[in-house]
């Protein structure tokens, strides 16, 4: 099985809500940015939360995210400065929308 | 005060080895004279403060119902707790600085701790178990420093347990939002051309900082090097220390 992203591909957070052991942060959910690497692939700590076997392995992404695509201009940031968070798979899609722009 | 008899409090200066800051409130004492020298006030004076501040947070209250389960089933001794605690105690980042000097000093190395965290660490006998390890190499161009919004996630077998701060929810909210506010709090300030990048450790890696090796150190022993090498450098809210070895 192949990883779904490489590096260098847009991708947007899904702005999904679920109950239970979440990694991915709420300020993340809904934000574009781009893949940087992928750090392999781990047992499913959502899973693993509550007892069960964390199968199958999830890939955990390195995604990096432009400040102004995070907040907006509702923060204290330099223009270049950047936001980089692990990212699993599954809570991850194409970003079919981005343009250059969105490159970090 | 004027009977010549020492009042049983004793002498202020501060060395308190044998009984802790609770018994009474140390503002706005200087603590360097005997209270013979007559300033005119009781400690009765003061608000009471209870010696004991029984836990009441929900977690305090859950770790110790846990711990105490434990132990009276048998599953863990009091002793083996305290043993545990004490070996991550003794951990430190002068650790990590080592890593980093050797780093500086040996590009083959270097190279291998980047590309490698896990595997280049051992050399020194050191695990991350059941994590990634990554070092993130800092440059004229890049700074890295590291958070974890979610909880405290550390590179604890290689630096220690973090300091209070790090697992704070003011580091861990502001960082994200306002990285150079809170790097400027540490007395930290980055160029506006070098980009500030907030790792946000979030899941199964744990982030080591390669700081930048400084300038006039060319030459100079992996020994002398890790002394330039502190704790918050390798997790970016500061640089190493210049070659005199300390911060003008």
């Amino acid at each position: 099985m192949s990883a779904r992203f490489k590096a260098g591909d847009p991708v947007v957070v899904k702005n999904e809500h679920r109950p239970g052991h979440i990694r991915t942060p709420m300020y993340l959910r809904g934000k574009r940015g781009v893949v940087l690497k992928d750090y392999g692939s781990w047992k499913n700590p959502e899973d693993l939360a509550v007892g069960r076997d964390g199968l199958p392995l999830r890939v955990n992404y390195w995604v990096q995210f432009r400040m102004d695509d995070v907040w907006n201009g509702h923060g204290a940031y330099g223009a270049v400065d950047t936001i980089a968070a692990e990212i699993y798979e599954h809570w991850l899609e194409p970003d079919t929308n981005a343009s250059g722009k969105n490159r970090p | 005060m004027s009977s010549g008899k020492k009042p049983a409090a004793g002498r202020h200066a501060h060395d308190h080895g044998d009984h802790d800051h609770s018994d009474h409130d140390h503002s706005g004492h200087d603590h360097t004279h005997d209270h013979g020298d007559g300033h005119g006030h009781s400690h009765d004076e003061r608000t009471f403060q209870p010696d004991i501040k029984e836990p009441s947070e929900e977690w305090e209250l859950l770790e110790i119902a846990l711990r105490e389960l434990l132990v009276e089933k048998g599953v863990i001794s009091a002793r083996e707790i305290q043993d545990k605690i004490e070996e991550w105690d003794g951990k430190s980042p002068a650790t990590g600085a080592e890593i980093v000097a050797r780093a500086w000093s040996e590009p083959a190395f270097k190279k291998r701790l980047l590309a490698d965290g896990n595997k280049a660490v051992a050399d020194f006998g050191l695990e991350v178990p059941g994590l990634k390890l990554v070092v993130l190499e800092n440059t004229a161009k890049l700074h890295h420093v590291v958070v974890c919004t979610l909880c405290s996630c550390y590179p604890r077998t290689i630096l220690g347990v973090p300091p209070l701060w790090y697992k704070s929810k003011e580091y861990r909210s502001r960082t994200v939002r306002e990285p150079r506010a809170v790097l400027a709090e540490f007395g930290t300030k980055i160029a506006a051309n070098v980009e500030v990048r907030v790792v946000d450790s979030t899941a199964d890696c744990r982030f080591l900082v390669l700081p930048q090796r400084p300038n006039a150190t060319k030459g100079w022993s992996a020994t002398k090097l890790a002394k330039l090498v502190t704790r918050d450098s390798m997790i970016g809210t500061a640089v190493a220390l210049p070659a005199e070895g300390q911060r003008t």
